[in-house]
């Protein structure tokens, strides 16, 4: 199969068209506005629509419309654009309208920087909009796996009647690298969507709303919402081990700092520290059972991430009090490098054997 | 095999497109690669890098800390990444702008008037392609075809016409390290 060497985020555009996606809608933010221009291109090529909104709460509502209409559609933005998303997802999510959002992140508070970053993971774990609601969350560390989760991502979206956020970061989007497409989706060859509004004529109609203003039937309502977030916790995990069977010291790090963990991790190694790495790529759900997994043979956790301390918190659950946890972060747009890492690595070592 | 190169110029050097070549050609030759580009509000005239992996290995780390090789255009690039380069490593100096001298004796450093003899083949724009030629030839992370074919490729339309010439400035960058080769030996 050909490989190609492409931009993250054109590669992002390119797999979502792979995925069946025929709508695209967004606002222009640094750093991801090629996965626009390249939208802007080949939408029309294959049949599908571009619109650049006149704002990103516009084209978050324009990707609630077409979904609502039963189409396979997304945007993407970095995160002070997400933020102004959130109001169209929490309604999505009330709706049960899929739906793919990938946040190239950048530093923030604010509008930040443009800078890569983290600093969005509990925003986008945790819920983000108003109400009691989860949106599955899948963080890639290459391009690759950017473009595998893609596919992953419109499935999840479609399974669940649930929006999806792709959690990526400005190094993936900015990055390049040699990637294969190994699926190609004819959107018209989709199950149909027997929820969708298509015409009613000669049917029943159908209704998508989120407004509900009795209390037991939006209670219920939630319940049944839960019941499938709650099924998504269990079968939508994801992570890789890294060089775990005999590790005492266990990093946990997403993304593009996973990435980097990993030189950190084989230069230690080749000087015979015992190091290894979880890496959640569903960031939710999280994954616990690695944890438990790897718990006898670990003496201790190092958190790394492009933030002040998000997924720790996680992993602080994920650990519960059984084992020591360290955490370096770097907020605001800066990058760990490989040397770094290992330094925290050889500081943990030296403590530990004091 | 693991290739990690710097590239640092002005704006508008052409410095990204080294980088972009090298990765492309090593995609064709089946490799791993990563590329990665400082980005912001550079512009033509400002300072630019990227950073380029060539591996036969899944690729850990497309962020370098030391760089094993590093390529300077100009001067600001010099002052900024002489320093970074990895105890011995190599580094390349477009000698044609940069007036200056490495003191460092662990690495071991090319001085390459890459922009004269751009100019003097007829576009200081290839510059980048005389400084790939030399960094190829000097290490050979691909193999020159592939930049060859990278060219042929790329340049079609109405940029073939620069082909020739982009050709001519590879070899040219390439035949700098052959005699320094040939001098030494």
């Amino acid at each position: 199969m050909e490989r190609v060497l492409m931009k993250g985020t054109e590669a992002c555009a390119e797999a979502a068209i792979k995925a069946g996606c025929r709508y695209f809608f967004g606002y222009p933010i640094t750093p991801q506005n090629e996965v626009a221009s390249y939208m802007s291109k080949r939408m029309p090529e294959v049949g599908g629509v571009y619109l650049q909104g006149e704002s990103e709460l516009a084209s978050i509502n324009m990707v609630m419309g077409a979904s609502a209409a039963g189409a396979r559609a997304m945007t993407s933005s970095s995160s002070p654009g997400i933020s102004l998303m959130q109001e169209g997802i929490s309604y999505m999510v009330g709706c049960q309208l899929p739906g793919v959002i990938v946040n190239f992140v950048r530093g923030g508070p604010g509008l930040g920087g443009i800078g890569p970053a983290q600093s969005d993971y509990l925003q986008a774990t945790k819920g983000g909009g108003h109400g009691d609601y989860n949106l599955v969350v899948l963080g890639p560390s290459s391009i690759q796996e950017l473009v595998d989760l893609m596919k992953d991502a419109f499935e999840i979206a479609d399974r669940y009647r649930n929006p999806v956020l792709i959690l990526a970061d400005g190094i993936i989007g900015q990055m390049m690298e040699a990637v294969q497409f190994k699926f190609e989706i004819d959107p018209t060859t989709l199950p149909d969507k027997t929820w969708a509004l298509d015409g009613a004529k000669g049917r029943t109609k159908r209704l998508i709303n989120s407004l509900d203003l009795v209390p037991e039937r939006l209670e219920q309502h939630n319940w049944n919402l839960q019941a499938k977030f709650a099924q998504a916790a269990e079968t939508e995990l994801r992570w890789e081990e890294f060089l775990l069977d005999d590790a005492e010291t266990v990093l946990v790090c997403f993304g593009t700092v996973a990435r980097i963990a990993k030189k950190a991790i084989e230069n230690a190694r080749q000087k015979g520290i015992k190091v290894g790495m979880i890496r959640p790529i569903s960031l939710w759900p999280f994954p616990q059972a690695p944890f438990q997994k790897f718990m006898a043979g670990a003496k201790r956790f190092l958190v790394v991430e492009m933030n002040a301390g998000q997924m720790l918190q996680d992993v602080r659950l994920a650990v519960c009090c059984q084992r020591p946890i360290r955490f370096s972060g770097k907020p605001g747009g800066t990058t760990f490098n490989p040397e770094m890492i290992e330094k925290l690595i050889w500081d943990l070592e030296e403590e530990g054997s004091k | 095999m693991t290739y990690e190169l710097l590239c640092a110029g002005f704006g508008g050097q052409g410095v990204m497109l080294m980088g972009q070549l090298l990765a492309y050609a090593a995609t064709i030759e089946g490799k791993e690669t990563t590329f990665f580009q400082s980005y912001g509000p550079e512009m033509r005239g400002g300072t630019a890098n990227c950073q380029v992996v060539i591996s036969n290995t899944p690729i850990s780390s497309p962020v370098l800390s030391s760089p094993q090789v590093v390529i300077v255009m100009n001067r600001p690039s010099f002052e900024k990444y002489e320093p970074m380069v990895h105890s011995g490593g190599i580094l390349f100096v477009n000698s044609s702008l940069i007036d200056l001298v490495s003191q460092r004796a662990d690495i071991e450093t090319h001085y390459i008037p890459a922009s004269q003899i751009a100019q003097e083949i007829g576009n200081t724009l290839v510059a980048n392609l005389v400084m790939t030629g030399a960094y190829v030839e000097r290490l050979h992370p691909i193999a020159s075809e592939s930049i060859e074919a990278v060219l042929k490729k790329t340049l079609t339309g109405r940029k073939e016409q620069y082909l020739a010439l982009n050709l001519e400035a590879f070899k040219r960058g390439a035949a700098v390290i052959t005699k320094t080769k040939e001098q030494t030996t």
